[in-house]
């Protein structure tokens, strides 16, 4: 097994510059500037329309130093399968090839792309960033956004459907790795792409991604809010190796303490949630109970 | 070597023998045959190429879009329905300025369900910036697939190889096949201006803004605009590029000839059929049989519709008294497209005329409703004898 890393023992070489276009406080600025340390330079991006892109900025200055291809909403994995086939057709076998996109790129309109690719077995890394909805546009809903979050297309009742669970469905692929990570926990992300970089295949990553301007928080609560949503036990972090589920990080210290911190004090520290009521709170309460109870019990 | 095949195989040598490193496509009727021709040929070891079957046609583009911009030369096919759903790709592969040749098979698009002949689909992309070629029969399908990424990469556009579904994908002709030697002599290697690259890193396709701009050492970068202009631009020079590369093609393979048109006894004609694909060889005895009965009609058969080669129509058409267009495609709420365009041409190049011709317009075969030979030349001598210039009439049609 790895050794943990710390955050002296990460790369100190950068490759997304200072001064990108994310907005204060953006969780995805933390995810990707340490995805990329641990990518590493010999790595070829994909990128969708979505926050990222504003991020990279506008042409002709980019603020990521690695080669990057911008795609179509809907063809991420479809683009990392071809640049994957260019370089084998050009016996460039040392590249790395990662998708970065976020949840409507991956949960709505990537999905087919997607599910294709990791099919056929293409090598490569592909990232969900989730922010739970359309942000890029104006905070839209998207089918990762959760039950009772207000978006611009939800704006009243708040959603009525509970978020899709891409981790799963791309597990249902059989991959090789399939991880979900949180930008609050960034260690456990670096840790997990080095873990699976050499893996067979295609690799997952879920990254929850806390949005100040999306969810209704100050920007200076990111971190804290992303933790919140893995110590209430309500988003976890884990990994499936091979088929083997086993929670990492704070997830799997939570089984050790047994002891969540209440899910309300997750959605009341959110504007977007502001019309979940007490009652609907307590089932989702009673929902992650029972499936932590299941979590206890496999340790056990 | 003759051989006798299909045209679907012929665009499958011409592919095998252009040596296209990286291949994904979605199967759909009449294009099937062609992609499984390539995957049999790359499973076999006959031909060093990835083959990625891919979920849909919008991949299929996505991947060769991909392929293309870490440096390969990439190849994929489709038909109607296909062609339509890589539509976004298809824009973003000619503004990304990759130079992708794709076979489009011919075929009408749904609804209602209709999986036969017309060209309603590749005309439909007329506006994609891809330029498009049309071919007549089967040795044009192999000679211009080659052509294609000749062009293709010389002036950094795709193409768009054009062909009937069934009445050529599926019929069997003999044709000549060039030897690999003369095709690498002909063709020689991609080599991209500008590849992904981790030792050269670069963000492509970001987010450009209206206006120019300008980079970190203050050197102005173009604008959108400045970047479409220059595609258009590019365009228009691909004309004359088109002929020198059939000139190249000429010298090396001894054939060709028809860059932009090819003409069927139009010297001295008066009356002239205009069409494209294999419609235009099925008017050649139409127009035997009327110059036999002492009426000078000649075939002007259009091989590149895209970039328009307006000037080399229009000097074809020039002593023409009266110009018949027969399509298998129009736009809907008007007319044919090519009936427009050679009207457009004719007024742009009116300099060259002494009388300006009528032109009249035929729409035929649409969702591949058969083509009688003795209707084309009804039709053909209808419009001949007509004193007025009629609207656009819709051959054999059955109301």
């Amino acid at each position: 097994m790895q050794a943990k890393s710390t955050i002296l023992s990460l790369p100190t070489e950068e490759f997304v510059q200072p001064g990108t276009r994310a907005c204060t406080g953006c969780g995805l600025a933390i995810a990707y500037r340490v995805g990329l340390k641990a990518l590493g330079k010999d790595t070829i991006l994909v990128v969708p329309p979505s926050c990222l892109t504003v991020l990279q900025g506008l042409y002709p200055i980019a603020s990521t130093k690695l080669p990057c291809l911008n795609v179509t909403f809907a063809s991420t994995a479809a683009a990392a399968s071809g640049v994957l086939a260019s370089l084998r057709a050009r016996g460039k076998n040392n590249i790395k090839v990662a998708g970065w996109a976020g949840d409507g790129g991956t949960s709505d309109i990537g999905l087919q792309a997607l599910s294709g690719a990791a099919e056929r077995g293409e090598d490569f890394m592909y990232f969900c960033y989730d922010n739970e909805g359309y942000m890029n546009t104006g905070v839209q809903r998207s089918g990762t956004t959760p039950i009772g979050a207000t978006t611009a297309t939800t704006p009243l009742k708040g959603k009525l459907q509970p978020k899709k669970d891409v981790a799963a469905i791309m597990a249902a692929h059989n991959l090789s790795y399939v991880g979900a990570c949180s930008a609050a926990y960034p260690l456990d992300l670096y840790d997990k792409i080095k873990k699976a970089i050499d893996m067979p295949g295609t690799k997952y990553f879920h990254i929850h991604i806390p949005c100040p301007p999306g969810w209704g928080f100050e920007p200076r609560y990111g971190i804290k809010i992303g933790r919140m949503a893995v110590e209430t036990g309500y988003y976890d972090l884990y990994e499936i190796v091979n088929g083997e589920f086993s929670l990492t990080a704070a997830s799997k210290k939570l089984v050790e303490k047994r002891k969540l911190v209440p899910v309300k004090d997750y959605f009341r520290a959110q504007s977007r949630f502001k019309t979940l009521s007490d009652t609907k709170i307590e089932e989702i309460q009673q929902a992650i109970d029972a499936k932590w109870e299941k979590y206890y019990k496999n340790e056990e | 070597m003759h051989i006798i095949d299909n045209g679907n195989v012929a665009a499958a040598l011409g592919v095998k023998l252009s040596r296209a490193q990286v291949i994904a496509a979605y199967p759909i009727t009449p294009q099937t045959p062609l992609t499984e021709k390539l995957s049999e040929i790359i499973e076999k070891g006959e031909m060093n190429a990835e083959y990625i079957p891919v979920e849909s046609e919008h991949s299929a583009l996505s991947v060769c879009i991909a392929a293309s911009s870490t440096g390969a030369r990439a190849f994929t096919a489709t038909s109607a329905n296909g062609l339509l759903y890589m539509h976004e790709q298809v824009h973003w592969a000619a503004g990304a300025r990759l130079p992708i040749v794709m076979c489009v098979v011919n075929r009408a698009v749904g609804g209602p369900w209709n999986v036969w002949n017309d060209q309603q689909d590749s005309i439909s992309q007329r506006d994609t910036g891809w330029m498009q070629l049309y071919c007549s029969d089967n040795q044009q399908i192999i000679d211009t697939t080659i052509k294609a990424f000749k062009l293709a990469e010389r002036m950094s556009i795709p193409v768009m190889v054009c062909y009937d579904g069934y009445i050529l994908s599926h019929t069997y002709m003999p044709f000549d096949v060039p030897t690999q030697e003369q095709v690498d002599s002909f063709l020689g290697e991609f080599k991209a201006d500008y590849v992904l690259d981790p030792d050269e890193p670069a963000n492509l396709n970001t987010v450009t803004l209206p206006d120019v701009r300008m980079d970190r050492d203050g050197v102005l970068a173009h604008g959108y605009m400045e970047i479409r202009y220059l595609l258009q631009e590019d365009m228009r020079k691909a004309v004359n590029e088109m002929k020198k590369i059939d000139d190249e093609f000429l010298s090396v393979f001894n054939r060709g000839g028809s860059p932009h048109v090819e003409k069927y006894l139009c010297d001295d004609a008066e009356f002239i059929a205009v069409g494209m694909g294999s419609m235009t060889y099925q008017l050649r005895p139409v127009v035997d049989e009327l110059r036999n009965a002492g009426i000078k009609a000649g075939v002007l058969g259009v091989c590149m519709y895209r970039p328009f080669p307006d000037k080399e129509i229009a000097k074809s058409l020039k002593d023409a008294k009266k110009i018949i267009v027969f399509e298998k495609a129009l736009s809907y709420g008007y007319e044919g497209t090519l009936a427009t365009e050679v009207k457009s041409a004719i007024y742009d190049n009116r300099l060259l005329f002494t009388i300006l011709p009528e032109i009249t317009g035929l729409i035929a075969g649409i969702g591949g409703r058969e083509i009688k030979t003795h209707d084309l030349k009804e039709q053909l001598l209808g419009a001949i004898k007509s004193e007025k210039i009629s609207e656009t009439n819709w051959i054999g049609l059955k109301l």
